[in-house]
C-alpha cells in the first residue's frame, strides 16, 4: 500500500522535474513547439475524418495531411537553427524522428489498403526503421560523453554509418519487388 | 680456430629473431599445419574407394549444383522440378537453401578461371574439407577473442580432428552442414567481436555472416534464438552498454532484411513463433536505451528506480499482450514440429512418424558422446570453471553457447555437430589455462633459486628459503608430471579421433564393403549398378516408385522421375506409397496404376546380410501409411507384437507387396553353407513364404548381390472387352 503511493509520488515528482527542466527553455522555442503541436494535431484530425468518410479524392487528403506534416518538420528545423545548444545532435535527432515518422505513415497506409505485396511493405518500413537505428548508433559513437567510444574517430564512425546504409539500401532495392 | 666459432655464433645471432617474431613464426606454422591436417584427415574415403558423393541428401545437392552450373543462377532460382514427386512436382528454387550450391559453383568458377580443368563433382566432394579447414582458422580467432592466442591455437587443433564435426564434413559428404558450421562459428565470432568493440563495421560483418548461415542451413534458427538469449542475459546481469546496443541493433535490422532475401525463409522473421524472441529483445533494447537517457537526464536515483520498475513492467506487459494477440489471431504461427520436438522429445513419436523414423533424430546415448568427444567431455566442465572465473561479455557468450548446444545435443544425435565448436573452444580454454599455470610454476622456481643464491643473507631467511626449496622440487616435479599427463591425454585424443574417422565416419553408404571368406575386401557397388541400369534401359519418361530414402539418388544417378524423395514435404504422398507397399498385390496395383508408375524399386539385404534394407524399414512404411489411411493397421503385420518374416509370421505380412517383391525367387537361393534355401541372412531366419508369384509385376533387374531389385509394371490384361461386356 505504501509502496504504490510512494510510486505515485515518485511519478509525480518525475513529472515535476521533467516539467521544470522544460520550463527552463527559452520563450521563442516554446512558441515554435506549440506551433509544431498544432500542426500535428490538425494532421491527425484530417486522418480521423478520412477514416470516417473515406478517402475518395485521395490527392486532396494527402495534400492536406502532408502540408501539416511538412510545416511541422520545417518548424522543427527552424527550432534547431535558432537553438544555441548542440546543433549536430539535434540534426541527427531530427533525422531519426523523421525516419520513424515515415515508417509510421507507411504502417497507417498499410492498415488502410492492405498488405498485399508484403515484401514491398516490409522493405519500406524496414528501410525507415533501419536507417533510424543506424543514425542512433552514429549518434552514440560520435557523442563525446560516451567513455566507451573515446578512441573511435568520428570520421570512422561516419564511414561505418555510410557503409551500413549502403548495404541496407541495396538489400531494400532487391527486396522491393 | 678462435674466429670460426665466433663467426658461427655471429651467424646464428644474425638469424636469431626477437621473441615476438619467434612467437609469430611458431603460431603461423602451427596454424598452417592444422589447416592441412583438417583437410587431409577427411580424405579417407576418397583414398579407399573413389571420389564420389556419399549418402542420400548430398545427391540432391549435387544435382542442383549441376543444374546451376549448366543453366545459370536465374534459371536455378526459378526452377520447377517435374522429375520428382510425380505428379506434383517440386518448386526447387523456393524450397532449398542455396548457400552450399552457390559456394561450390563459385569455387568451381574461380578454379576454371585460373585454367584448372576440374569437374564440378570434384569440387563438390572436396568442399566440406576445405570449409572445415577454414573453420579451424575461425576457431583460432574466436579463441583469441575470448581468452588469448594460446587458447585459440588449442581450439583450432581440437576442432580440426574432433569426430563430432568430422562425421558430417568428410570428403564426399556434400551436405549443408559442411558449410553451415563454418558460417555458424564465423557469425558468432564476428558478433562477439562487435559486442567487444561496439563498431558498426563488425556488426555489418555479423549481419553478412548471419545471411550466409541462413542461406546455408535450416539450423540458423539456433543463431536467431541464441543471440537474443545472450543479450537478455547481459541485460539481466547489468551489462547493458552502448557497444551492445550498437552491435545488436545493426545486426538485427540488417541480418533480418538479408535473411528475408532467401525465398525458403520468406517472411518467417516477422510471422513465425520461432523468430519472435529476437524481435522482442530488439524492443527491449529500445526500452533500455530510453531508460538510460532518462537516467542521464534525471539526477535523482530514487525516482529513477521507481521509473525503471514501472517502465520495465509496462514494456514486458505490452510485449506479452502483443505476442499473445499475434498467436491467438493466428498471425504468428506456432513452433513447427521439427523444432518443437527439440523442446518436447516425445512429441514426434506420437504425432509425426516421419520425423521420428529418422535415425539421426533419436536422443543421444552416452556412448555417442564419448565416441564423438573423448577427453573433451571432461575438459568441458573444467573450461566452464575457468570461464566463470574470468567473466566478460565474450566468456558469457561462450558459456551460453556451450550449455544450450549441449542440451540440444542430448536431445538429438544429429545436433552433436552444433555442440562441437562450443565444446572445443571451452575445452581449449581449460587446456590452455592449465598448461599456462603449470609452465609458470616451472619457470618461477628457477627465479626463486636465483634470488636465493644471490642474496644469501641471515639465518632465518636462509631457513625459510630452505623450506621453500624443499617444497619447490615437489611443485616442480608435480608440474612436470601433470604436463606429461596432459601431453599423454592429448596424444590419446589424436589417436582416438583418427581411429574413429577411419573406422566409422568414412563410409560412402552407397558403396558397401565387407570381408570375404579369405580376409580379402569385397566391394558391393549394387546401388550404382541398379541406377545406371535404370538410366540405360528404361524409357526417358519412366516413373519409378520406391521408398523415399532412395529418391534423391534415383533422380541424380538414374535420371528418372520418382514418386517420393528425401524432401518428405508431402506426408500424404509418402503415405500413399507406404500403403501400396503394405497392401496385397491386387490393391497395390490400383494405387500403382493411379500414380502412373512404370517401375518399382526395392532394396533387399537377405543375400548379403545388409541390414538397412526395406524389410527392416517396413514397419515405418506401415506406420506412416497407417497414419493417413486407417485401413493399414500395424498389428496386422505383427505376431504377438513381434515382427517376423519366417513361418510364424502374420499372413498379411507374408503376402504383402513388399514381401513378395523382396523374396521373389529367393526361396530357391542358397545363401549360406549349412542352411536351407531361402535363408535370410539379414534377419537370420528361413523365410516363411517361399513360393512367391507375381501377377501384375514382372522382374526387370536384380543386381549382382541381390541388393537392389527392380520390377516392371505389366500393362493391364487383354480381357478388357469381357469386362466391358459385363458392365455395359
Amino acid at each position: 500500500m505504501g509502496r504504490t503511493s510512494s510510486t505515485k509520488e515518485d511519478a509525480g515528482a518525475l513529472f515535476h522535474s521533467l516539467r521544470s527542466a522544460y520550463a527552463a527553455t527559452l520563450v521563442n522555442l516554446k512558441i515554435i513547439d506549440l506551433y509544431v503541436g498544432f500542426a500535428i494535431f490538425t494532421a491527425l484530425i484530417q486522418v480521423v475524418y478520412m477514416a470516417m468518410v473515406g478517402s475518395f479524392p485521395f490527392n486532396s487528403f494527402l495534400s492536406g495531411v502532408l502540408s501539416c506534416v511538412g510545416t511541422a518538420v520545417l518548424a522543427v528545423c527552424l527550432r534547431i537553427q535558432v537553438n544555441k545548444e548542440n546543433k549536430e545532435f539535434k540534426i541527427i535527432d531530427l533525422y531519426v524522428g523523421f525516419a520513424i515518422f515515415t515508417a509510421l505513415i507507411q504502417v497507417v497506409y498499410m492498415a488502410m489498403v492492405g498488405s498485399f505485396p508484403f515484401n514491398s511493405f516490409l522493405s519500406g518500413v524496414l528501410s525507415c526503421v533501419g536507417t533510424a537505428v543506424l543514425a542512433v548508433c552514429l549518434r552514440i559513437q560520435v557523442n563525446k560523453e560516451n567513455k566507451e567510444f573515446k578512441d573511435l574517430p568520428p570520421e570512422r564512425a561516419f564511414a561505418d554509418f555510410v557503409l551500413c546504409n549502403l548495404v541496407l539500401h541495396l538489400v531494400i532495392m532487391n527486396f522491393l519487388g | 680456430m678462435a674466429t670460426m666459432p665466433a663467426s658461427a655464433s655471429d651467424l646464428l645471432k644474425s638469424f636469431k629473431l626477437k621473441t615476438k617474431q619467434q612467437e609469430l613464426l611458431i603460431r603461423v606454422s602451427i596454424l598452417c599445419l592444422v589447416y592441412i591436417l583438417a583437410f587431409i584427415t577427411r580424405l579417407f574415403s576418397v583414398l579407399r574407394y573413389e571420389s564420389m558423393i556419399h549418402e542420400f541428401d548430398p545427391y540432391f545437392n549435387y544435382r542442383t549444383t549441376l543444374y546451376l552450373t549448366e543453366n545459370g543462377f536465374y534459371d536455378f532460382w526459378n526452377w520447377f522440378d517435374y522429375e520428382s514427386w510425380y505428379p506434383l512436382g517440386r518448386i526447387v528454387g523456393g524450397t532449398l537453401y542455396p548457400g552450399l550450391m552457390v559456394t561450390a559453383v563459385l569455387i568451381y568458377r574461380i578454379l576454371r578461371f585460373l585454367r584448372f580443368a576440374v569437374h564440378i563433382r570434384e569440387v563438390c566432394v572436396l568442399t566440406a574439407p576445405f570449409f572445415a579447414s577454414n573453420t579451424t582458422l575461425v576457431a583460432y580467432f574466436f579463441g583469441k577473442e575470448i581468452w588469448d592466442s594460446g587458447a585459440g591455437l588449442v581450439a583450432a587443433i581440437l576442432i580440426a580432428i574432433c569426430p563430432g564435426y568430422i562425421s558430417r564434413s568428410v570428403a564426399g559428404s556434400y551436405d549443408n552442414e559442411g558449410v553451415a558450421i563454418f558460417a555458424l562459428l564465423f557469425t558468432f565470432y564476428v558478433f562477439v567481436k562487435a559486442v567487444n568493440t561496439g563498431s558498426l563495421a563488425w556488426s555489418l560483418a555479423s549481419a553478412f555472416g548471419y545471411f550466409y548461415m541462413v542461406s546455408a542451413w535450416g539450423g540458423y534458427v539456433f543463431i536467431i534464438n541464441l543471440i537474443p538469449l545472450y543479450v537478455l542475459v547481459l541485460l539481466i546481469t547489468g551489462r547493458y552498454s552502448m557497444r551492445l546496443y550498437v552491435a545488436y541493433n545493426c545486426m538485427y535490422i540488417l541480418g533480418m532484411l538479408l535473411a528475408m532475401q532467401i525465398r525458403f525463409v520468406g517472411f518467417q522473421h516477422v510471422q513465425s513463433g520461432e523468430h519472435m524472441a529476437v524481435m522482442g529483445v530488439f524492443f527491449l533494447m529500445q526500452v533500455f536505451y530510453f531508460l538510460d537517457w532518462v537516467k542521464h537526464m534525471l539526477s535523482d536515483t530514487k525516482l529513477f528506480q521507481a521509473f525503471l520498475r514501472i517502465t520495465v513492467t509496462c514494456a514486458v506487459a505490452v510485449g506479452g499482450i502483443a505476442l499473445g494477440l499475434g498467436m491467438v489471431s493466428g498471425y504468428i504461427s506456432p513452433w513447427t514440429g521439427r523444432f518443437y520436438s527439440l523442446l518436447d522429445p516425445t512429441y514426434a513419436k506420437d504425432h509425426i512418424p516421419i520425423i521420428a523414423s529418422v535415425s539421426e533424430h533419436q536422443p543421444t546415448a552416452w556412448s555417442s558422446f564419448m565416441f564423438d568427444f573423448h577427453i573433451l567431455l571432461f575438459l568441458f566442465p573444467a573450461g566452464l570453471y575457468f570461464c566463470f572465473k574470468r567473466l566478460s561479455d565474450a566468456t558469457i557468450f561462450i558459456v551460453m553457447y556451450g550449455l544450450t548446444s549441449m542440451y540440444f545435443a542430448g536431445v538429438m544425435v544429429r545436433l552433436i555437430l552444433v555442440a562441437t565448436p562450443a565444446v572445443c573452444l571451452i575445452s581449449a580454454i581449460a587446456v590452455s589455462a592449465t598448461v599456462k599455470n603449470l609452465t609458470v610454476l616451472l619457470r618461477s622456481k628457477n627465479k626463486v633459486v636465483q634470488t636465493g643464491s644471490t642474496k644469501g643473507s641471515g639465518g632465518s631467511k636462509s631457513s625459510s628459503k630452505a623450506l621453500l626449496d624443499q617444497s619447490q622440487p615437489f611443485q616442480k616435479n608435480g608440474a612436470i608430471a601433470l604436463l606429461f599427463g596432459a601431453f599423454y591425454l592429448l596424444s590419446r585424443y589424436a589417436t582416438h579421433c583418427t581411429w574413429v574417422t577411419s573406422e566409422a565416419y568414412s563410409s560412402p553408404s552407397i558403396v558397401l564393403a565387407a570381408r570375404g571368406a579369405h580376409g580379402n575386401r569385397v566391394i558391393f557397388d549394387d546401388y550404382r549398378e541398379a541406377y545406371f541400369w535404370l538410366r540405360q534401359n528404361t524409357p526417358q519418361d519412366a516413373k519409378v516408385m520406391s521408398w523415399w530414402d532412395y529418391g534423391y539418388q534415383i533422380t541424380a544417378m538414374g535420371n528418372r522421375t520418382v514418386i517420393v524423395d528425401n524432401n518428405t514435404w508431402n506426408n500424404t504422398h509418402i503415405a500413399t506409397v507406404g500403403r501400396a507397399m503394405s497392401s496385397y498385390e491386387d490393391e497395390a496395383i490400383e494405387i500403382i496404376r493411379s500414380l502412373d508408375v512404370d517401375y518399382v524399386l526395392v532394396v533387399f539385404g537377405g543375400v548379403t546380410g545388409y541390414s538397412s534394407d526395406d524389410i527392416n524399414k517396413f514397419l515405418w512404411m506401415v506406420r506412416i501409411g497407417g497414419g493417413v489411411f486407417p485401413v493399414i493397421k500395424e498389428p496386422d503385420y505383427l505376431v504377438n507384437g513381434e515382427y517376423r518374416v519366417d513361418k510364424g509370421a502374420a499372413p498379411k505380412m507374408l503376402n504383402c507387396l513388399m514381401y513378395k517383391l523382396c523374396y521373389y525367387r529367393f526361396g530357391e537361393m542358397l545363401t549360406e553353407y549349412g542352411k536351407p534355401p531361402g535363408y535370410d541372412r539379414a534377419r537370420g531366419v528361413e523365410i516363411g513364404n517361399k513360393d512367391v508369384k507375381l501377377e501384375h509385376l514382372e522382374e526387370a533387374f536384380t543386381t549382382s548381390n541381390w541388393i537392389v531389385r527392380i520390377y516392371r509394371v505389366k500393362p493391364p490384361n487383354n480381357r478388357w472387352w469381357l469386362n466391358r461386356y459385363k458392365f455395359g
